[in-house]
Formats: structure tokens, C-alpha cells, sequence
């Protein structure tokens, strides 16, 4: 028996690339142990002071790891399924400034709620951990791990809020469509590793280079479930049926880090996967993700008109959005990554400000999400509402916000690709957006209050929050230079080449 | 004879089943069956072509995706009996709060 551990190979690790892995995890677990063992002793603002710190030093070891995959190349770890590469840090990046975001929108309303606090954010960092698994994952089972650690954290988030019906029908909603796309997730792992005999990525590809697999049936079913597992968490249509539901129901400083952090890690999978691992059969997925990409755009536009709610309108607009990165997919470019890593983060701050405004405004027990809420915000909190009307008009696409360039990158990579149509169907779809967000704007600016709302409070974290992603969406929409260098510079392990 | 085949159709009518369960049972908790279902025969499709290819990792992925099928069942009860607490006897069509 002990000869077999003997002789088992331990594979060779580098360590640095996965500190940020053990950093944001190793917090959760640590903030757990010691919030169960010193309990009321903690101060309130212990739990959300830990998990900014915790995504402070998620983004403190992830330069080295940038610097030292500049220097180096791209490269993999522990037997190949852990990739090092840009690509994954700057998914790593986006999901702990998501983390430290979300822990100061949540901090005012924990409160407000009284809900369990520390649960909450030890909850958050290990659905972060779990993107960020997934996000640099090179093996189709590490990948679909922490998928899972993502998920499972978030269904339990958006049930948090014990008294709320809507919450908890949102979280068993969530469940039980997650874990239905999950095991279709699978099952094409599954298939496509009985089609290519490995669950190497890089395997793969090396595997699909070299023999002609285009039309093996097992190989096609296997990408189409992978599609659909991939789907429902970016929130494409056909896949979209519980994104309104959910956003409703749950928390909204939970909506803000979905809407943020999944949607990131779920777009990162999905480009590892299809372009690095099934890169030369790029002819068999392209035609799909056009047409996932052209509904998205029709459906997350259209629908979002006749809603009353703003968590809907932005669920809505959250599925009009990920049209546009899939436009971004769809060009299968080099180009087309770096446009859809720069759409990733300005939707992350854009998302998140949405929704850490909808949290301020919705008051206690999170009730008061429909439009009316809004209704003569500019009178009531002008800074508030000067702050949201810039982020509205960001997801809207309007120049000289980070929003426009996020639009004006994934449509030139499709233009750049040939896929006009695509590309005249993105800028259609996001003149029709344009007009939801400005019904937003329209009942913050022009409708006269409610002369009994009480007057609103806004709790320093989400205020600090909100500033924060305002200035990152001027600036970088006055200037976006750095972060396009740095969408530009972020590879994948394998550089993808297209087979035309 | 019997041939990996038949184990791959086996594996394929088994999601099948569990596919068209979750979808058409309106119990929480034959909605949770139905994905074990799905999860077993994905378990059973990995064995099979580990045993063709030759291969360990086929057999590997299945104790993953067993230990993802434990949590995943455990955060569903958990928010079902939260559910219940609330209002007993609960199915999925009484769930309709949200809507528009």
C-alpha cells in the first residue's frame, strides 16, 4: 500500500500564480473561524473591513504574477490544469475589486436588514475564490469545481434574507436552474472528453489541431452543452428565464456582485474554453454564439421597456449586456478577447454602482425597487442621482464613459471579423437600450417626488462605492488608453489563432 | 456482448429522464431527485470512456462531480426547508411572487 504512494508522481507547483487563489479563500476561512470563535466580541465593521482588505491583497499578489508572466510567458501549473496566464489575472483583478465593492455596498444595508453579517461576506469571498478557480482554470473538471464554489455560494446568498418571501423563491429559482445548467455543463465535459480521450485544454487543442474532428457528433453535443451550462450563468438568451426573477428577489448587494463577478468569471470560462481549447474548430461554435448573441441583444432590449422595477430593467439590461460581449466572442480574434476583458470590467463598475444605488434607494426590507422609488431623486439627493445618471448613461453607451468604448471595442472586433450583420444589430439594439435607461433618468430628473418619503440616508460604504466606480467610469471613458493596453496585453495560455 | 455503447445510451436515457423530470415535477424535492439523476448518468457516461480510452481521469472526475452532488444537495434542502418554515407543503407553482 505505502508503495503506491511512493511511486504516485507529485506534480511540480509554482506557487506564486496561485496566492491569490489561497489569498481570497484562506481569508473566508480564516474570517469564519474567527468570527465563530470571538462572536459578538468582533466589532460591526470587523467582517466587511476583512474582505476589503482580503480583495486589497488579492490585487497586491497578483501583480507579481502579471510582472513575472510578462517576463516569462504563459505557462501552466500543478500538471497542466492551472493556466498562468494575463488573461486570468485580469479576471482575477476585476473579481476582487468585485469583492471589495460589493463588501462596502453591503456594509450600510447588513445593517439595515439585520442580517448575519459575517456570513454574508465569508459567503462572498468563496464564491470569489471559486471564479477565480474558474477563471484560470486549464482542465475541464478544475473548471467545473469552481463553477460549483461559485454557485453554491450564490445560491445561498440570494436566500439570505430570511424574511423576504421573494428572496427565498429567487434562491430556489436560482437553484434549481443552476443545478439543471450545471449537469448539462457536465454532460458535455463528459462528451467532449469521450471525443478527444483528454480534459487538458491544451490537450484538447493540440488534439483538434491535428485531427479532422470538425464533424464528430460526440465532440458537437459535447460544445453545445458546454453552451448551455455557459449560458445561463453569463445570462444569454435562451438561458435567461430566472435572470429577472433573481435579480428581483435577491439581496441587492448580492444582484451587484452577480451581475459583476459571475458574469465575469462565467465570460472568462467560456472564452478559455472555446478559444483556447476548442480554438481550431472555431466554424462549428462561431455560428452559435451569433445567434446567442443576437438575442440576447433583441430580448435584453426589448423586454426591458415594459418593466416597472428597476432591478428588472437592469436584469434585462444585465442580458442586453452580455449580447455585447458575446459579439465580442463571436469575432473569435485576439482583438475579440481584449474587447470582451475591457466590456467585463466597465460592466463590473457599471453593474455594481446600479445596483449599490438601487440598494441606498430601496430603504428598509429592500422593498422599494419599482420605478416610482426614483421618482424626483434630483431633488431629493442630487449627488446620488448625478452619479447614477453617469453610470446609466455608461451602460447606455453615450461618449466620454467607459460604456462607449466597452461598446465601441466588441463592435469593431465584429467589423474586424466581417460579422457585419452582427455588428449593425449590436449598435441597433444599443440605441433601443438607450431609451430604458434614459426612462431612468427621465423619473429621477422630471417627475416631482413624493412629498412623504422619508428622507433617505446613504450609509458611508455605498457612498464610497458609488464614487469609486463614477470616477474609474470617467476616467477611463475620458481616457481609456491604460485599461485597453492592458485588455490588449492579457493572452491566453495558448494564443488563439483563427483556422480561416 | 455488451459494449460501451449500450453504457453510453443507458447514461444518455438516464439524463434524459432526469432532464424531463426537473422540468415537468413541480415537488422541490423530486425536482433535486431528477438532478442527481442527470449528475449519476453524467458519472456513469465519464466511466465509460475512462474504460475506453484507457484512462484514469475519467474515473477521477466522478469522485469530483460525487462530492459536488453531496454540497449541491445540501445548500437545496437547506433553502427548501427555509421555505417551508415559512409556508408548509410548498411547491413550485405556489412560488409565484415574482413575475412581470
Amino acid at each position: 500500500m505505502l508503495s503506491v504512494f511512493a511511486q504516485a508522481d507529485i506534480p511540480d507547483i509554482q506557487w506564486l500564480p496561485l496566492i491569490p487563489h489561497l489569498v481570497m479563500a484562506g481569508a473566508a476561512v480564516v474570517l469564519l473561524t474567527v468570527v465563530s470563535l470571538a462572536g459578538n466580541r468582533l466589532p460591526g465593521w470587523f467582517a466587511s473591513a476583512w474582505t476589503v482588505a482580503a480583495g486589497l491583497g488579492v490585487l497586491a499578489t497578483a501583480i507579481p504574477v502579471w510582472l513575472r508572466v510578462d517576463q516569462e510567458g504563459p505557462s501552466s501549473t500543478i500538471a497542466g490544469s492551472i493556466g498562468v496566464d494575463q488573461f486570468s489575472v485580469f479576471i482575477i483583478v476585476v473579481l476582487a475589486c468585485t469583492v471589495i465593492l460589493t463588501a462596502l455596498v453591503a456594509d450600510g444595508f447588513l445593517h439595515r436588514e439585520s442580517l448575519d453579517a459575517p456570513a454574508f461576506y465569508v459567503l462572498l469571498m468563496l464564491s470569489a475564490a471559486g471564479g477565480i478557480t474558474m477563471a484560470s482554470a486549464n482542465n475541464l473538471i478544475v473548471l467545473f469545481l469552481g463553477l460549483e464554489i461559485l454557485s453554491l455560494a450564490v445560491y445561498v446568498l440570494v436566500a439570505m434574507h430570511l424574511r423576504r418571501a421573494e428572496s427565498q423563491e429567487a434562491g430556489i429559482k436560482y437553484f434549481v436552474l443552476g443545478a439543471f445548467a450545471s449537469a448539462f455543463l457536465l454532460y458535455g465535459i463528459a462528451l467532449v472528453y469521450g471525443a478527444t480521450g483528454s480534459l487538458n485544454l491544451i490537450d484538447i487543442e493540440g488534439i483538434l489541431r491535428g485531427d479532422e474532428l470538425g464533424d464528430n457528433g460526440l465532440l458537437l453535443a459535447g460544445m453545445a452543452m458546454l453552451l448551455v451550462g455557459f449560458g445561463f450563468k453569463v445570462a444569454a438568451v435562451p438561458f435567461h428565464a430566472w435572470t429577472p426573477d433573481v435579480y428581483q428577489g435577491a439581496p441587492s448587494p448580492v444582484v451587484s456582485y452577480m451581475a459583476a463577478g459571475v458574469k465575469a468569471a462565467g465570460f472568462a470560462a467560456l472564452l478559455r474554453v472555446f478559444f483556447a481549447g476548442f480554438g481550431p474548430v472555431a466554424d462549428d461554435w462561431q455560428p452559435v454564439i451569433f445567434g446567442l448573441a443576437i438575442a440576447s441583444l433583441a430580448v435584453g432590449s426589448m423586454l426591458a421597456i415594459v418593466q416597472n422595477d428597476v432591478k428588472r430593467i437592469l436584469a434585462y439590461s444585465s442580458i442586453s449586456h452580455a449580447g455585447f460581449i458575446l459579439v465580442g466572442v463571436q469575432a473569435a480574434t485576439d482583438d475579440g478577447v481584449a474587447s470582451v476583458l475591457f466590456y467585463l470590467a466597465a460592466y463590473a463598475a457599471m453593474a455594481i454602482g446600479s445596483f449599490a444605488v438601487v440598494t441606498v434607494v430601496s430603504g428598509p426590507g429592500d422593498e422599494g425597487t419599482g420605478l416610482d422609488s426614483l421618482r424626483g431623486l434630483a431633488t431629493r439627493r442630487p449627488l446620488l442621482a448625478a452619479g447614477f445618471t453617469v453610470l446609466l448613461l455608461s451602460q447606455a453607451g453615450i461618449p466620454f464613459t467607459a460604456g462607449f468604448w466597452a461598446k465601441f471595442e466588441v463592435i469593431t472586433a465584429a467589423v474586424d471579423a466581417r460579422s457585419f450583420w452582427l455588428a449593425v444589430i449590436a449598435m441597433l439594439a444599443a440605441v433601443v437600450a438607450a431609451f430604458l435607461y434614459l426612462r431612468i433618468v427621465v423619473a429621477m430628473f422630471l417627475d416631482a417626488p413624493d412629498p412623504d418619503a422619508p428622507r433617505l440616508r446613504i450609509p458611508r460604504g455605498p457612498a464610497l462605492a458609488i464614487t469609486i466606480v463614477v470616477l474609474f467610469t470617467l476616467a477611463f471613458g475620458i481616457y481609456p488608453e491604460p485599461l485597453l493596453n492592458l485588455a490588449n496585453d492579457a493572452f491566453l495560455l495558448i494564443t488563439f489563432t483563427a483556422p480561416h | 456482448m455488451v459494449t460501451a455503447s449500450w453504457y453510453l445510451i443507458l447514461a444518455a436515457g438516464l439524463f434524459t429522464i432526469g432532464a424531463v423530470g426537473l422540468l415537468v415535477r413541480r415537488n422541490p424535492l423530486i425536482m433535486f431527485m431528477c438532478v442527481e439523476l442527470m449528475l449519476n448518468a453524467v458519472n456513469l457516461t465519464f466511466i465509460t470512456f475512462g474504460r475506453e480510452l484507457g484512462d484514469i481521469g475519467g474515473q477521477v472526475s466522478v469522485f469530483f462531480v460525487l462530492v459536488v452532488a453531496a454540497a449541491e444537495v445540501v445548500v437545496g434542502l437547506a433553502i427548501v426547508v427555509a421555505i417551508n418554515r415559512r409556508r408548509p407543503q410548498a411547491t413550485a407553482d405556489d412560488l409565484s411572487a415574482l413575475r412581470g
